[in-house]
């Protein structure tokens, strides 16, 4: 990309800045211009052309503001069976009258409370976008779960999107947890425009001692969606933090998502599904950092491939040198189904401690036909018997959302996908 | 009801099958038996229908159907049942679900309502004493992390849940000690009627002691060089199969 169109964009969009958070803006701008807009060299970027999508397909850098939807669209997109509150956003600003005041937790504007420390989880020096979403995000929000609360529900994070010639998302999202408490969130977006729209969304969890924090991502907005996406988190002492991302669609999307495990006895998962078709393309890059001794991590990404969709996995796991008895295990799997989609898939290791366990495997490979034949053998039809092999796959990321009826949700837009239903 | 004509059949431009006839009845129980190598299984596979090989010769007529025009799950559905030799691990694919879809299937293709789920489970339990598996097995993924001998059981239940007309089994009896033999081959002597027909292959007499064969084949090199009736397997047992190798390979060289 031109510096000429990045400076031009960046002050499109700086032009349309939020307020507060001076110092945060202004480290977070001097972070971007370091960095730059990503290019083809740029070895975090090198299969995600997201600048040059950009460039192409974004007319307005300028923010998306607000718009109105109504209780009865948010009724409309709620999963069936859904019980837990929610938090309404259209482009990422947060409609306060139609979401549900949730006893015992706080929810505020960022703008409300601007002692937040922004980026101290998510580093603007970390990503370019990052960074950018540090200088000019619009507003964001911000929750704190108390102490010692058990959130029972899930909290759903209901996001409706329309940009207009196809304008900016920048969204930012602080959340923290207090010690021994247990939450989880569901991040679900509706997408409205018929135009292609950029989203860069920030998620900074602030995770407390020994505190149970879930973070499910439906990604299905369709195919007019540049997304990028970080979400951060540092796991404390006898913490556990548990992330599913499932993508559905996309015309490109990037996740970063990185667990610092910075007190000891805590666990990191991260599970990830990405079922694309047509020109979709989805990078996830995660990162998890051990910094202390006897933690664990456990990652499982699983792609199904069709037409000419593209899947990027990269997942770094440092094992830091004191962090000693160490568990950690990272397995990426793919299955492409036709000659033109295509998965890059690298596992990433740096293991500075001797005594730990850590594994890694990654495999791109076809449907297996054995099990295909002997499904068909026994009568069923070879669509549904790729179906039902396809779905096997899927299940083992699905079955790690424990809220039943987001997980039927995603069943559901799986199986229709994959013709699997029994 | 099976009628095999001159059936050849190769594998990546290597022929495997050269010729083979094979005539089989309702009532019937043929075994085929043969070295090594010989094709057993890739005629099994062939007459199930994967596609891996391709027939280059001959035809296989099926209840007066050709049976190489339809898909492996319209055979299935016609009556045909494969008990693999090596049964395909499925995780994550639920046995009971699994047996449900292909149960349904063949029966909407036989022009039978579905089982609802307490019929498909009254089914099920009958099915399962004759075999004798435990449900607790049955609530797993599809074969995943069973033994050797469950799985071969799993395939006798499969075929007592689909009902075949066509049965044909591939070393079912292979790594099945005593007690597990007898159970398998009692249910399979118990789903024999005279509309029905079998084929087994083995490598073991011992079997035939328990599913006692019309016929016995030997199969060897793509052809079936030999048949004959029970006393052949006797024979094949006590001399192995050296003396059926020259008998062959001298006819061919004159
Ligand atoms: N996928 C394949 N590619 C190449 N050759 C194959 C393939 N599958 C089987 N063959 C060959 O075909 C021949 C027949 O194999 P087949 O499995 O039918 O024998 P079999 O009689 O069943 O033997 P066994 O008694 O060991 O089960 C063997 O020589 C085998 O190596
Ligand atoms: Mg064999």
């Amino acid at each position: 990309m031109s510096t000429l169109i990045k400076h031009e964009i960046l002050g499109e969009m700086l032009n349309s800045t939020g307020k507060g958070f001076e110092q945060a803006r202004a480290e977070g701008k001097e972070a971007f211009e370091s960095q730059g807009f990503p290019t083809n060299k740029s070895e975090e970027y090198k299969f995600t052309a997201i600048s040059k999508k950009l460039e192409q397909s974004i007319q307005n850098f300028g923010a998306a503001e607000s718009f109105e939807v109504t209780a009865e669209d948010v009724k409309n997109n709620l999963f069936e069976g859904f019980t837990g509150d929610v938090l309404v956003f259209t482009n990422g600003h947060f409609q306060s009258s139609l979401s549900s005041e949730i006893a015992g937790i706080e929810v505020a504007l960022l703008s409300e409370k601007s002692d937040t420390p922004v980026g101290s989880i998510a580093k603007p020096a970390k990503d370019p976008f990052c960074a950018l979403n540090q200088a000019v995000f619009t507003d964001g929000i911000f929750i704190s779960v108390p102490k010692k609360a058990v959130v029972e529900k899930p909290i759903l994070l209901l996001n409706f999107n329309k940009a207009v010639n196809g304008q900016v998302i920048q969204p930012r999202v602080w959340i923290e947890a207090g010690d021994f408490a247990e939450v989880t969130f569901i991040n679900h977006t509706v997408n409205l425009s018929d135009v292609t729209y950029f989203s860069n969304k920030v998620v900074e969890v602030k995770g407390g001692v020994n505190s149970q924090i879930r973070f499910y991502k439906l990604q299905n907005e369709g195919k007019n969606v540049i997304e990028a996406n970080n979400t951060e988190t540092d796991i404390h002492k006898d913490g556990r933090f548990t992330s599913v991302t499932i993508s559905l669609s996309g015309e490109l999307v990037r996740n970063n998502l990185s667990l610092n495990i910075i007190g000891s006895n805590s666990e990191g998962n991260m599970y990830g599904l990405y079922l694309l078709n047509s020109k979709s393309h989805v990078d996830n890059h995660t990162n998890v950092d051990h910094t202390v001794p006897h933690a664990e991590s456990n990652e499982l990404y699983k792609g199904i491939l069709a037409d000419q969709s593209r899947g990027v996995f990269n997942g770094k796991i440092f094992v830091r040198q004191d962090a000693q008895k160490t568990n950690a295990f990272q397995q990426n799997n793919n299955i492409l189904l036709s000659e033109d989609a295509v998965v890059n898939t690298k596992p990433q290791l740096e293991i500075w401690a001797d005594d730990v366990k850590c594994s890694h495997g990654c495999t791109t490979g076809q449907m297996d036909e054995e099990a295909l034949f002997y499904l068909q053998a026994r009568g069923i039809a070879k669509d549904q018997a790729k179906g039902l092999l396809l779905y096997a796959f899927a299940g083992e990321v699905l079955e790690h959302i424990r809220d039943e009826s987001f997980r039927e949700y995603c069943t559901n837009l799986v199986q229709d996908r994959l013709g699997s239903k029994f | 009801m099976l009628s095999i004509k001159n059936l050849h059949a190769s594998i990546e431009g290597t022929p495997i099958l050269r010729g083979i006839n094979l005539e089989v009845k309702a009532g019937e129980v043929h075994a085929i038996m043969g070295p090594n190598g010989s094709g057993k299984s890739t005629l099994a596979s062939v007459l199930a229908g994967r596609e891996e090989y391709e027939v280059t010769e001959g035809e296989v007529i099926f209840k007066g159907i050709d049976l190489l025009e339809l898909s492996p799950e319209v055979r299935a559905r016609e009556g045909v049942f494969l008990a693999f030799q090596y049964p395909v691990e499925i995780p994550g694919v639920s046995s009971t679900n699994f047996l449900r879809t292909a149960v349904n299937q063949v029966r909407e293709y036989r022009g039978l309502d579905p089982l609802d789920a307490v019929k498909f489970l009254t089914l099920m339990k009958e099915k399962m004493k004759l075999v004798e598996i435990d449900q607790k097995l049955l609530s797993r993924s599809l074969n995943e992390g069973f033994s050797g001998g469950e799985k071969k059981r799993n395939e006798i239940f499969q075929m007592a849940m689909l009902d075949p007309t066509l049965s044909i089994l591939d070393e079912t009896d292979s790594g099945l000690d005593i007690d597990a033999l007898r159970i398998v081959s009692n249910g399979v002597n118990q789903l024999k009627s005279d509309k029905n027909a079998t084929i087994v292959v083995t490598h073991y007499q011992r079997l035939l002691d328990y599913i006692v064969p019309d016929f016995v084949h030997v199969l060897y090199n793509g052809r079936i060089v030999k048949s004959g009736t029970k006393e052949l397997a006797m024979e094949l047992e006590e001399k192995g199969y050296d003396w059926i190798k020259e008998e062959v390979d001298s006819k061919a060289t004159v």
